[in-house]
Parts: structure tokens; C-alpha cells; sequence
């Protein structure tokens, strides 16, 4: 029995849009290949594990972009948590990604060998649960993550409120994706032809937002999906926009992403938060592109609770380690010195290196 | 109602209770004359050969789940690795690292799911060790256990064996046990349509082993199928090469897997081998294996070529990927 998703898998519809790929970029002018962008992390793991990057290198170069949320976490952010793991009294909460991304003094995971009580979830109703179970302890939630995983955090402190928890509380890490985009196409400095934008963070905040990045600054880009399929499909009409058509920001993934996105869950991130100033791996600090805790749920704020500052870090290895050219695009994972022989994902020096869907560990 | 007894400390401290535990639960279940003489150490007769030893512990999370639990996972996983080496599994030993406050009741299901999978396995558990730790110290219930086989005849499986143009076979569909695991874990309701695969090997391999010249096997557990493949590469010094289409996932796997961001191909499978054979056995070798229940989904799914300790993985898309060995624990992602 054919299953739902295997029209998206087809390898004969995918031969022809590759064919129509090179058919595209014979059209335009140059012969080298083509530097697209996938912006998200699922997108970059996606490319390597079904080959595309791959099989055709010859016509576009994938690069990876800054929306891996393990990958953009500051390290100076990420001091601020291994040091607070530490603190007496604290279970620390965090999705399974953060465990591993080295810190200036070793990463969250080395603390909890130290002793640090530090617990992996999978979904926010486990945080809930262990903020229940655990009423003599304080529970931190870090909320890491873009517009998709905001919303659950938004319901967590909502239900924390409805429930009186007053042992639960959040260290936002969350991060917007538009502001990042501006920043990263307004530098000057991009040579990005085109973006393929993720289709979960759309699905959240609708096609429409992205606008800017055609209108105000004249790159094309294509929402996608995560099959093989829809990642081809993005190619060709970033390829096509390349090769004359002006460009647009085309919605790719409409069976999934509408033009205004999900009301409910946008509802759910502007009722808890606000748009605050955040610090980006490789971007520095941008404002209007984290969200902060309101003031009117600020007894769940973590960051106001325990008084969590970022730390003034300067890792010594920052020195060779080029995640911050990575996440900008602006040099692809083999460009590093460390890629592959210093920094591996069993000994990561590097945001990049650790998920999963990081740029460098994609490519390894 | 009167509530199930529990272990406790002194359970043991190898006085009175220890020997009640012992006879109530590990006696009754694993009853032979070997172990039922309860000496400091089991005298076992062995037959002329050479003798394949194995140990390995489980400390399984969850204790159950859907297709199995730690006492089967146990047995089948020890009895397994002497399988793969061409051995016919003859005695097991057991080791019992049990929490403070574990239930007797639960303690029993385990030891009878133990002698339940040995006597498929057609094995005896000639030792066994009880000792129980303060609560805390451990995670419910630890085991470990040793495995005594015999090779017969003058077999020799291994890397070092396998040639260009052999062919590699998997004996079924991979990915199960690992996802079965991780979605336990999670508190995932599979709806009894996943169950592990987790199963002894033994009377698949020796039916195979007699009838087919087999260079090469290894069950496909932790790191799953990829991180077996890379071991012969380095092992054979070989570039193992792979059709990705051809390697046998069931729908239920593929479509979880994706969903907890997961790839099946690095997932724990407790039932599964591969086998290296020259090309002309590996269709008769496919075909024999699908006359077993456990061999049902078998495949051939790549070949080694000259190269350098690679694997290569042919996509259905006409890309190439390299697997490489599992890193790190299966860590779901955050978006």
C-alpha cells in the first residue's frame, strides 16, 4: 500500500525536476554553480541524507543558514546556562539538542556528569509533570527554538499560571526568524541568490511576513517542505527566478503553510511574549529578534528569577572555529580549519558540529 | 488485598531470604541438573570443538516493551552474538543487579520470559548471581550475561574473509527495536502496531551457516545496521556499497523515525544479522532465509567493492551519502 508521502519521494517525478534544475541553470549566466540557501536545519540534514547536495553540486551550492536553534544559541547565552546548572536546588529542563554544544568551560552535558541535575524532555507536558513531581525543587525550562517551538513554551507558563505552579519558570532562548533574514540579506556582504525558507517556522507565522525579503531586498525565495520533493521544487523556482523571472517570495509548501499562518499559535507567542533584543551566534546582537518574557508573567521568567546574565565569553578556540561564517553563508563547513579533524560530532568545538540538522555535522 | 512483596536488602546478603528468592523465582524457572546442583560454579560437559565466549549487561529502559523485556532481551541478545560467530549457543550464565523495592511479582514475569527464550534458543542457565542494590544506586533491574557456544567443524566467519564483489545480506526489515525503545521512552502509544524485533537468531543461522559458505555475519544491534557496515568496511578495508531502496524498512518505521527525527538505519535492532556471502550464494541464501519467520524480509542490499573502509549509500534519488558510525546517543531534535 503506497503510503500518503510517497508522491513526495517519487524518484521518477524527482528525475524530471532535476532535469528541469540543470535545464534552468544552463540559462543562466556563468557556469558555476548556483548558491542557494536552506535557511533551516531540517533542510540541510534533509540535503545530505537524500543526497541532493550531493548529486547536484555541479549546478547549485547549498549553504546552510542560521536556523538551527542549537547552532545560533550565543555562547555566552550558553555560559550563562552551565554555569546556572549548577546552582543548588535547580532542574534544568531542555530539549535533547542543547546537551552536547561545548561552552567555554565544557557543555551542559559534562555538568550533569558533574552532578548538575539536568533532564531531557520531549514535550512540554513532561516539564508540567516534573514541575509537579518536584515541588521542593526549582524546574527551569529553556526554551530554545524559533517560531515553532515558541507557542508550547507560550502554553507552558499559561498552564504554569492556571495551575499555580510557582516552582516553574523559563530561560527564553527563543528566537525570531524574519529580523535574522534582514540582518543576514542586508549585510551587503551575502552573495545568496536565493533562499529556500523553512516551511514549519511559515506554517506558524504565514507566507506573507517573508515578503520583505523579495520586495525590500530583491532575493528570491521559495517556503519548502521537508520531503525530497519539495526541497527539488523550491530548487527549480529559485533557479528560474535566477535565470530572469523577478523575484518573489513563492509559497511552496501550501498544503501545509497558508499566507497568515496559524492564528492560534501566533496568539499563543504574542499573549506571553515580547519581541526583545537577541544575541546570535555569527550575527551578534539583533534587535526585535528574540522574545522576551512580558512583564505581566514576569514571576516565570528565569532570567529575572535567579538573576541569569549572559556571561562576557570569549572562547579560546573561537579563534579557528567558523561557525559564525557558516551560519551566514558566507563559507561552507569544509572551509573550516577545525571541519572534520579538530571538531567531529563526537568531539564538537562548534555549535554546527553537534545536532543533527547543524550545517557542519550534516556535512560530515 | 494483600500487596505484592517487594526485594529488599536483604534479599541479597546471601542468608535466608536470598535462598527463598532463589528457589522461589530463579530455580523454578531456570530448572536443569547443571544448575540445580547450586555449587560455587557449574561443571558443563563440552563436546569437541572450539568454545566462542561472550558477556554482555542490559540495563534496558523501559524494563518492558512492546515485543519484549530486559530478561528476553538478555538471553537473545547474548545468544545472538554467539550465533553470529557460527556458534551454537550451549549455556548461558545471569547476573542480577535488582533494585531495593523491585517487585518480586515483575521479577518473576522476567525470569520466566528468560527461560522461555532460552529453551527457544536451546541453551541452559547453568549460574546465576543475585545481588540487590540500595534503591537509587540502580535503575529497577540490571543483567547481565555470559554466553558459552561451541563452533563445530572448521567454520571461520570474518572481515577479514570478505572479497570484492561479495554481497551483503540483511535478514530483515531494520529499525524496529531502537524505535520501539525510543518511543517507549516517550511515552509514545504504539497501538500494538510496532513491537521489537528482538528474537534468538540461532536456528536461522545454523540452518544458514550449514547450507550456504558465509564469510562474514554480525547481528545489527546498537548503532544499528549503518555502524555494522562501517565495522566491515574498516574491518575488510573495503568500501561497502548500498542500495538504499533495496534495504528492507517497514512503513511504520520510516514514518515514526521521521516524525522523532530519527534515521532507521542507526536504530538498535535485537533479531537482526548481516551476512556476507560470495554474489552466486547470496539469491539461494535470500531465499532459504525467507522460508523462516525471522528471515522474512531478507534482502540483498549492497556489495563490496575495492576502496578505502567506506560506506557508501546509493539514494533513490541518484545521490551518493556516506554512513558513517553512530555518535552519540539518539537524541530527538528540537523543532
Amino acid at each position: 500500500m503506497p503510503g500518503a508521502f510517497d508522491r513526495f519521494t517519487d524518484p521518477g517525478l524527482a528525475g524530471r525536476i532535476i532535469g528541469r534544475i540543470r535545464e534552468l541553470h544552463r540559462k543562466i549566466p556563468g557556469s558555476n554553480p548556483v548558491p542557494l540557501m536552506e535557511v533551516c536545519g531540517t533542510h540541510s540534514h534533509l540535503l545530505g541524507k537524500s543526497g541532493i547536495r550531493d548529486l547536484l553540486a555541479d549546478v547549485v551550492e547549498y549553504r546552510s543558514g542560521p536556523g538551527c536553534p542549537v547552532c545560533v544559541t550565543a555562547l555566552n547565552d550558553l555560559d550563562a546556562l552551565i554555569d546556572f546548572s549548577l546552582r543548588e536546588n535547580i532542574i534544568l529542563v531542555i530539549f535533547g539538542d542543547l546537551l552536547k554544544v561545548p561552552g567555554t568551560r565544557g557543555s551542559l552535558q559534562e555538568q550533569k556528569a558533574r552532578g548538575a541535575r539536568i533532564k531531557l524532555v520531549y514535550s512540554i507536558l513532561d516539564v508540567l509533570e516534573l514541575a509537579r513531581q518536584n515541588r521542593n525543587a526549582e524546574v527551569v525550562f529553556v526554551g530554545a527554538g524559533f517560531e515553532t517551538t515558541a507557542p508550547g513554551t507560550a502554553l507552558l507558563i499559561k498552564e504554569a499560571r492556571a495551575a499555580a505552579l510557582k516552582n516553574l519558570s523559563v530561560f527564553s532562548l527563543h528566537k525570531l526568524m524574519p529580523p535574522v533574514l534582514r540582518q543576514l540579506l542586508g549585510s551587503g556582504r551575502s552573495d545568496i541568490r536565493g533562499l529556500i525558507l523553512p516551511g514549519h517556522v511559515a506554517a506558524v507565522t504565514g507566507r506573507r511576513v517573508f515578503d520583505f525579503i523579495a520586495s525590500e531586498l530583491g532575493c528570491p525565495a521559495v517556503v519548502a517542505g521537508f520531503e525530497p520533493l519539495d526541497v527539488l521544487h523550491a530548487t527549480a523556482l529559485l533557479l528560474e527566478m535566477a535565470a530572469g523571472r523577478s523575484p518573489a517570495v513563492i509559497n511552496g509548501y501550501p498544503r501545509v503553510v497558508s499566507e497568515t499562518g496559524n492564528t492560534a499559535a501566533l496568539a499563543a507567542i504574542n499573549g506571553v511574549f515580547t519581541p526583545v533584543e537577541a544575541n546570535w551566534r555569527g550575527f551578534g546582537c539583533i534587535e526585535g529578534s528574540g522574545l522576551g518574557i512580558k512583564e505581566e508573567y514576569s514571576e516565570f521568567d528565569a532570567s529575572r528569577r535567579f538573576g541569569i546574565t549572559p556571561l562576557d565569553s570569549a572562547a579560546p578556540w573561537q579563534s579557528k572555529c567558523r561557525c559564525s561564517e557558516i551560519l551566514r553563508g558566507e563559507l561552507a563547513p569544509r572551509d573550516c580549519p577545525l571541519f572534520g579533524t579538530g571538531c567531529t560530532p563526537d568531539h564538537p568545538q562548534g555549535a554546527c558540529m553537534v545536532s543533527g540538522e547543524g550545517a557542519c555535522s550534516s556535512y560530515f | 488485598m494483600a500487596q505484592s512483596p517487594l526485594i529488599e536488602l536483604a534479599h541479597g546478603d546471601g542468608g535466608g531470604l536470598t535462598r527463598e528468592l532463589i528457589a522461589a523465582v530463579f530455580a523454578r524457572h531456570f530448572a536443569n541438573p547443571i544448575l540445580g546442583r547450586q555449587e560455587d560454579a557449574a561443571i558443563c560437559p563440552l563436546p569437541g570443538g572450539r568454545v566462542a565466549v561472550t558477556t554482555d549487561s542490559f540495563i534496558v529502559d523501559p524494563i518492558f516493551f512492546p515485543g519484549g523485556d530486559i530478561g528476553k532481551l538478555a538471553v537473545c541478545g547474548t545468544v545472538n552474538d554467539l550465533a553470529v560467530m557460527g556458534a551454537r549457543p550451549l549455556y548461558l550464565t545471569a547476573g542480577f543487579i535488582i533494585e531495593e523495592g523491585f517487585s518480586v511479582e515483575l521479577l518473576e514475569k522476567i525470569a520466566a520470559s528468560m527461560a522461555c527464550a532460552a529453551a527457544a534458543a536451546g541453551v541452559h542457565i547453568v549460574a546465576a548471581d543475585t545481588k540487590v542494590a540500595e534503591k537509587g544506586a540502580v535503575d529497577q533491574l540490571f543483567i547481565n550475561t555470559t554466553g558459552i557456544g561451541l563452533i563445530e567443524g572448521s567454520l571461520c566467519l570474518g572481515a577479514d574473509q570478505v572479497r570484492p564483489g561479495d554481497r551483503v545480506i540483511v535478514s530483515g526489515p531494520v529499525g524496529n527495536h531502537g524505535l520501539v525503545i525510543l518511543a517507549s521512552r516517550m511515552g509514545l502509544d504504539l497501538n500494538g502496531g510496532l513491537v521489537s524485533d528482538c528474537a534468538c537468531l540461532w536456528p536461522v543461522i545454523s540452518a544458514v551457516i550449514s547450507d550456504f559458505p558465509v564469510k562474514f555475519m554480525r547481528d545489527a544491534t546498537r548503532g544499528g545496521l549503518a555502524t555494522v557496515l562501517k565495522e566491515l568496511a574498516v574491518s575488510s578495508g573495503l568500501d561497502v556499497v548500498v542500495r538504499e531502496e533495496s534495504i528492507p524498512v517497514c512503513r511504520e518505521v520510516i514514518e515514526l523515525s521521521q516524525m522523532l527525527g530519527v534515521e532507521p538505519y542507526y536504530l538498535a535492532n535485537e533479531g537482526r544479522f548481516i551476512a556476507v556471502v560470495p554474489e552466486a550464494a547470496a539469491p539461494g541464501l535470500v531465499e532459504r532465509l525467507h522460508q523462516f519467520e525471522l528471515g522474512r524480509g531478507a534482502a540483498v542490499i549492497g556489495t563490496l567493492h575495492e576502496g578505502s573502509g567506506r560506506v557508501l549509500l546509493h539514494t533513490r534519488f541518484g545521490g551518493t551519502r556516506v554512513l558513517d558510525f553512530l555518535r552519540g546517543q539518539h537524541i530527538p531534535r528540537i523543532c
